[in-house]
């Protein structure tokens, strides 16, 4: 059981690196699909007796990180009819061993820290950590809006790495609140990339920091 | 015992040259050619040795010195290279050290080389196999320094007891990627090309002719045998099997990695000069954390 955990934990975090070293923004979009994929299977792993609310958050999960939400990117994509390249801030060597650094800081912290025992095995922690890590790299170092989503999705499935330690005390609301929320975000943000794109004909947002009438 | 050293020298003298022909053979399969035949490069070699070689005005002995001390350096690396459970040829504390060094001097050798003929090409082929030498080598030593803390052991004999699980995985697709790299394969290099522009090794030996460019090509496949070998033992429980079966573990084994390097060669382009460090870097992280892992299963 915790092996399987922790081998999807290390996928996980494979697929961080992945997301910091490609270089276009289909395969990051795909990165972080898989990824929430990945995830999204995690409770059904972690939990011995499965109820229908475990179901329903896993498959809820699945649906709108890997599917839905990439599909929405790759839609906003093709209507901004924007070209793929990622354009980094920071280039693409820094950004991975940043985020490799930053995965090492995670598994090191979490040992650190006072789990309880049956969580002291896993990587859960670590996980979260190197994930939230690698959001705030790729949210940091990239120029376009899109690939910013793509850091925020990985911020996000970071926290939702660290939520599934309290899954049984973390009412269903409470998670349909969370998918329904980055379903909206990631809809709006759809749409203003599309405005973005029409106002200053790239999706560059260095250029929104001018402020006019 | 010198006669089984001398037996073993000539038999990985004479089998290395036959992991290129395999690796066109699967090349041209992929191709839907027929291709040269697997003994190509013997007939290559033969007829290299036969010609003359020519000489630049301009280039000191060390132009013919330089690929004969790489030939050197790597049959003596093939010798450290244990063999499953035959062990080492020589074997002695801290070889793995020596290995590594080997390897950098017959780099060394082969750039220097290059860099005798005067010509301007041949610096621009040395500047960049060298540059990319240095990612690649901290690659290698982090995977050997992985095998290490694994079993505590400095010595290729011992260290080459391999992990499993995801430790594996990630030693085998670092150190993949670092054989790629140092035999100038496709992802990194272009062994086919001769385009100025885009090579890296073929433009060291541009000007090698005759002799001197039969040791150098011979000395390619055999540092090509020994990344095989050293792959091969690093994933795959060999010592641990009878000979019988640790042979035909083994010969399997980098025949796989062989037709391996053919099908990357035949479905991959070669990346842009910009992307290599990325990949590079890839397999350097690849086998630190294999040298995590190893190193927190150990203290765990």
């Amino acid at each position: 059981m915790n092996t399987t955990v922790n081998l999807l934990i290390g996928l996980a975090m494979g697929l961080n690196l992945l997301a910091l070293a490609s270089s276009r923004l289909p395969s990051v979009i795909r990165t972080v699909a898989v990824q929430g994929v990945a995830l999204g299977v995690m409770p059904l792993l972690i939990e011995e007796h499965l109820d229908w609310m475990v179901v329903l958050v896993a498959l809820a999960t699945v649906v709108v990180k890997g599917f839905i939400i990439p599909a929405l990117l790759r839609r906003a994509m093709r209507t901004a009819n924007i070209d793929r390249e990622v354009e980094p801030f920071i280039g693409f060597v820094p950004s991975l061993l940043l985020g490799a650094g930053g995965t090492i800081a995670g598994v090191a912290g979490a040992r650190l820290l006072p789990l309880l025992p049956e969580h002291a095995g896993t990587l859960l922690v670590a996980g979260a950590l190197a994930s939230i890590f690698t959001g705030f790299v790729l949210l940091i170092g990239r120029v376009k809006a899109i690939s910013q989503v793509c850091g925020y999705l990985i911020l996000e499935n970071g926290i939702y790495l660290f939520g599934l330690l309290l899954i049984r005390s973390t009412p269903l609301l409470v998670e349909s609140g969370i998918l329904l929320d980055l379903t909206v975000g990631v809809f709006v943000i759809g749409i203003i990339v599309d405005r973005i794109q029409r106002a200053f004909d790239s999706l560059d947002t260095r250029k929104l920091t001018v402020l006019r009438e | 015992m010198i006669l089984e050293i001398l037996l073993r020298l000539v038999l990985w003298l004479l089998l290395a040259p036959l992991l290129p022909g395999i690796i066109n053979k699967v090349k041209a399969w992929v191709a839907g050619r027929r291709g040269p035949p697997v003994l190509q490069l013997y007939y290559d070699l033969a007829r290299l040795w036969r010609k003359s070689a020519v000489l630049s005005t301009l280039a000191s002995p060390a132009f013919v010195a330089g690929p004969a001390v790489a030939w050197v350096a790597l049959a003596g690396a093939a010798l450290l290279m244990p063999l499953g459970p035959a062990g080492g040829a020589v074997s002695f504390r801290g070889d793995v050290l020596l290995l590594v060094y080997l390897f950098a001097v017959a780099r060394f050798c082969t750039a220097w080389a290059a860099l005798e003929t005067g010509s301007a090409f041949e610096g621009m082929g040395a500047a960049r196999e060298v540059s990319y030498a240095v990612l690649a080598e901290v690659a290698l030593i982090t995977a050997v320094l992985s095998l290490s803390v694994q079993t505590g052991s400095v010595t290729l004999v011992t260290m080459l007891a391999p992990a499993t699980g995801a430790g594996a995985v990630l030693l085998a697709g670092g150190l993949f990627a670092v054989l790629l790299a140092e035999n100038c394969r496709v992802p990194f290099d272009d062994p086919n090309t001769h385009l100025e522009l885009t090579m890296i090794h073929e433009v060291m030996v541009l000007d090698h002719s005759g002799p001197p460019f039969a040791v150098i090509l011979h000395g390619a496949s055999l540092k090509l045998m020994l990344f095989a070998v050293l792959l091969s033992q690093a994933v795959l429980p060999v010592a641990e099997l009878t000979p019988a079966a640790a042979t035909i573990v083994l010969a399997g084994a980098v025949l796989a990695v062989t037709v391996g390097v053919g099908l990357v060669e035949s479905l991959l382009a070669r990346f842009a000069f910009r992307r290599v460090p990325l990949l590079l870097t890839t397999a350097f992280l690849l086998c630190l954390f294999a040298l995590l892992l190893a190193w927190k299963g150990g203290a765990a």
